[in-house]
């Protein structure tokens, strides 16, 4: 990885230059405001292939800056898909082709001097399955700021790492026990130590694709308040099957359905006053 | 009867019975509803007749001439008692010979002895022919017993299907049954062929002796001479040509195989793994002659040429050494051995890391992490126990690999670390000792199994150390 010009003007090919800048931002907006946010993450026309089949159709929608935006939909409608869109993990799988605008901070994602490597240090992902490296649980949230080269020394990358996990809320449960393997933890801890792990790195954005599916209630609860805290900070997007737990989180939804981005807008009138039978349909479950 | 007719009337008769079970099932159920479909019920009374008979059969053929020769040589007549032993086992082999009817006397017996002889081949195949009467005999009884116990709980309600289940439970535990028993009989032949070695060489003597020569002791008076049975040479050539080989497969192999299964696409995969494949069902004398007609003569060009260009230099003598170099030599064999193996790592590792579950490498790119980063750091110290194995497994093959070193590491036994020497390895010196006319008693012989042993011992010993390492990896990563 390259490791110089610290004062470029383009984040995502350059390599880091905000460390700190998060913290700068962090002006806390009022849960569900309702003036007008800033644009984090501007999409126009999105269509996504696998092969030939087409599994986005025409995806314009602007997401907010430090807030929460649900993504609800039947199965196979494309969600994750469009997600991945975001941060390019489609380019790992082969034979899936992205076409349209997607811009983080005005910046085209897709854009020719963009490198996927320098994208996705700043755009964090969360699994559906906790996904903790076989390694320890320091070394797992010391991952990012190895890899990219974050830390200059070891107390440096032992404060990241210290950090990561308070903000996550793992710390208290885990200070003692550093050294042991993140396989050891519980379902729960483990998916708060993948979301220290990519907060490690200071993202601008978390993806989270169904980050509590696999989890109890009670865990399920403790991710759900992480996310609330997190959004004074980032630019989170959630995908999730529960609509009470998109209801909860969110400060606004899109749902979308085979493909198509059906409806979005607040959180509250989405689950409220639907414009869209099939919103309305989803919503109450009468199908999906 | 022959025992292998008898078993052939046995399946005729079960199968008979299989279709007269069914039928009197098919019949009794007239009206009422079956337990299990008819097949079951033909195949328990099938099973109960045809499978216990089988299994005496089976024994019969297998220790029956056994049984045979126990019987005819426990009182041996005086003329043979007389006997040594060596020609004693042969007047009891020609006894045998001449009751099958086959002549393979080359020794001229003298008139008295070739009287004993007469007689005894007449014993031999009377014993022969009342051992198959008695087995065969007993085989009918259980038949009979079979057949005639479980023809009359034949019913409708009869949980057919359940006991078919049973006696196949049975069964497959018999044929696992064989393959530990045989292990164990390898293991114990090994042992007992061993300890006649040791009891002419001392164990220290072998495992720690320095020098190899087992040619001394084909003469009589020299028998135990010492040091000549001393297996380190032996040790350390195959211990330097395993070295050699793993240098070679190792990086290779398992290169492949992150090459295979984290960059190659479907379509160089699907072209590069059949070629591993077919690599790797190349027989081993084929790689040997490859060894011997290719790699060794390309290399001593090599240090032929090199040695060329330092002699008379200031490096002359290694000059003078390199000119001297050979076809047969350590590094000719490992290197081959080397490319033997890289398949076989290769796949084993790519199963491995194939394994490791797609969520991990989605996490790391997910991080920013590229591909190199990522099998570095997430996907090689998931798999590392796994690979760890696959390497270990490479290992016990290059060890226990004959051909090529046969033909390509030259045969002196001696003690080198120098991939240009001649070597020779454990089991190099097996053939050597087991081929060709030899007497099974003699400690040259003997020697073999004693060699055996040990290289059984250290496989052993890696397939344990192996099994720790992985087990101590779970414990840390799962
Ligand atoms: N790797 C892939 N290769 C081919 N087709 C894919 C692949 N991943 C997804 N698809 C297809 O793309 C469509 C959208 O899938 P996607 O995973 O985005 O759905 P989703 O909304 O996340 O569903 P779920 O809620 O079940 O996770 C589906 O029809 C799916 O079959
Ligand atoms: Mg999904």
């Amino acid at each position: 990885m390259v490791m110089s010009d610290p004062s470029s003007e383009a984040p995502l090919s350059g390599p880091h230059s905000m460390p700190h800048d998060t913290q700068v931002r962090a002006t806390p907006v009022a849960a569900g405001a309702s003036s007008q946010p800033d644009i984090k993450i501007h999409c126009a026309g999105v269509d996504a292939f696998y092969g030939e089949k087409q599994a986005l159709f025409d995806i314009s929608l602007d997401i907010p800056d430090r807030a929460v935006m649900a993504f609800i939909g039947p199965s196979g409608c494309g969600k994750s898909t469009f997600l991945r869109c975001i941060n390019r993990m489609n380019d790992t799988i082969p034979g899936a082709r992205v076409t349209g605008r997607i811009e983080i901070d005005g910046q085209d994602v897709n854009g020719k001097d963009v490198d996927p490597v320098v994208l996705r240090s700043r755009v964090g992902m969360v699994f559906q399955k906790p996904n903790p490296f076989p390694k320890s649980i320091f070394e797992n949230v010391a991952y990012g700021p190895r890899i990219h080269g974050l830390a200059t020394s070891k107390s440096e990358l032992a404060d990241m790492v210290e950090v990561a996990l308070k903000r996550a809320g793992l710390w208290d449960e885990v200070a003692d026990r550093l050294q042991q393997p993140g396989n050891g933890l519980s379902g729960g801890q483990q998916q708060r130590l993948v979301i220290a792990r990519a907060i490690a790195v200071q993202p601008r954005v978390i993806l989270m694709d169904e980050p509590c599916s696999a989890l109890d209630p009670i865990a399920t609860a403790r991710i759900e308040e992480l996310i609330d805290d997190l959004r004074r900070q980032y630019c989170i997007v959630i995908v999730t099957h529960s609509m009470a737990q998109a209801a909860r989180v969110s400060q606004r939804t899109a749902f979308f359905h085979l493909g198509r981005l059906v409806e979005h807008g607040m959180t509250e009138e989405i689950f409220t006053n639907p414009r869209e039978p099939r919103t309305q349909d989803y919503i109450t479950g009468r199908y999906g | 009867m022959p025992t292998p007719l008898a078993i052939a009337a046995l399946l005729v008769v079960s199968l008979a019975v299989y279709a007269l079970g069914r039928r009197r099932v098919g019949r009794l159920s007239e009206g009422q509803s079956l337990h299990s479909l008819p097949g079951y019920y033909g195949l328990w009374i099938a099973l109960w007749t045809g499978a216990p008979a089988a299994l005496v059969l089976l024994l019969l053929m297998a220790g029956g001439p056994r049984l045979e020769s126990a019987l005819l040589t426990a009182n041996p007549p005086a003329v043979v008692a007389a006997m040594p032993s060596e020609t004693a086992q042969a007047f009891w082999s020609d006894a045998k010979a001449l009751a099958d009817g086959q002549s393979t006397t080359r020794i001229a017996w003298s008139p008295d002895e070739r009287k004993v002889l007469k007689e005894k081949a007449a014993e031999a195949a009377a014993l022969e022919s009342r051992i198959q009467l008695g087995g065969q005999a007993a085989a009918l009884v259980l038949v009979l017993a079979g057949f005639l116990l479980a023809w009359p709980r034949l019913a409708p309600q009869l949980r057919a299907r359940n006991r078919v289940e049973g006696w196949i439970g049975v069964l497959l535990a018999l044929c696992s049954a064989a393959a530990v028993l045989t292990t164990i009989g390898i293991i114990a032949s090994l042992l007992y062929e061993s300890l006649r070695f040791f009891h002419s060489v001392p164990p220290l003597d072998f495992l720690f002796g320095l020098d190899w020569q087992p040619q001394i002791a084909m003469r009589e008076d020299q028998v135990a001479a010492k040091g000549a049975f001393g297996a380190v040479p032996l040790f350390v050539g195959t211990f330097l040509v395993m070295i050699i080989a793993m240098c070679v497969a190792a990086p290779v192999g398992l290169f492949c195989a992150i090459y295979l299964s984290e960059y190659a696409g479907p379509r160089t995969r699907s072209v590069i793994k059949p070629m591993l494949e077919i690599l790797a069902g190349v027989p081993t004398v084929v790689y040997g002659f490859f060894a011997a007609l290719t790699v060794g003569p390309a290399l001593r060009g090599f240090f032929n040429y090199i040695g060329s260009w330092l002699v008379q230099g200031p490096f002359d003598p290694l000059g003078q050494y390199l000119m001297a170099v050979q076809n047969e030599m350590a590094l000719t064999a490992g290197v081959v051995m080397g490319i033997m193996l890289i398949p076989y790592i290769s796949s084993l590792s790519d199963d491995i890391i194939n394994a490791v579950p797609q969520s991990l490498r989605d996490g790391s790119y997910a991080m920013g992490a590229t591909r190199s980063e990522t099998v570095k750091r997430v996907i090689l110290p998931a798999a590392l126990p796994g690979v760890m194995g696959a390497m270990l497994l490479a290992v016990s093959r290059a060890i226990g690999e004959t051909m090529i070193v046969t033909m390509a590491s030259g045969a002196q036994a001696r003690i080198t670390a120098n991939p240009l020497d001649s070597v020779s390895t454990v089991t190099f010196q097996m053939v050597q000792l087991l081929t060709g006319d030899q007497e099974f008693d003699s400690p040259k012989t003997l020697a073999a199994f004693g060699l055996g042993l040990t290289l059984f011992l250290v496989t052993l010993t890696l397939n344990v150390i192996a099994l720790q390492v992985v087990q101590r990896y779970r414990q840390a990563y799962d």
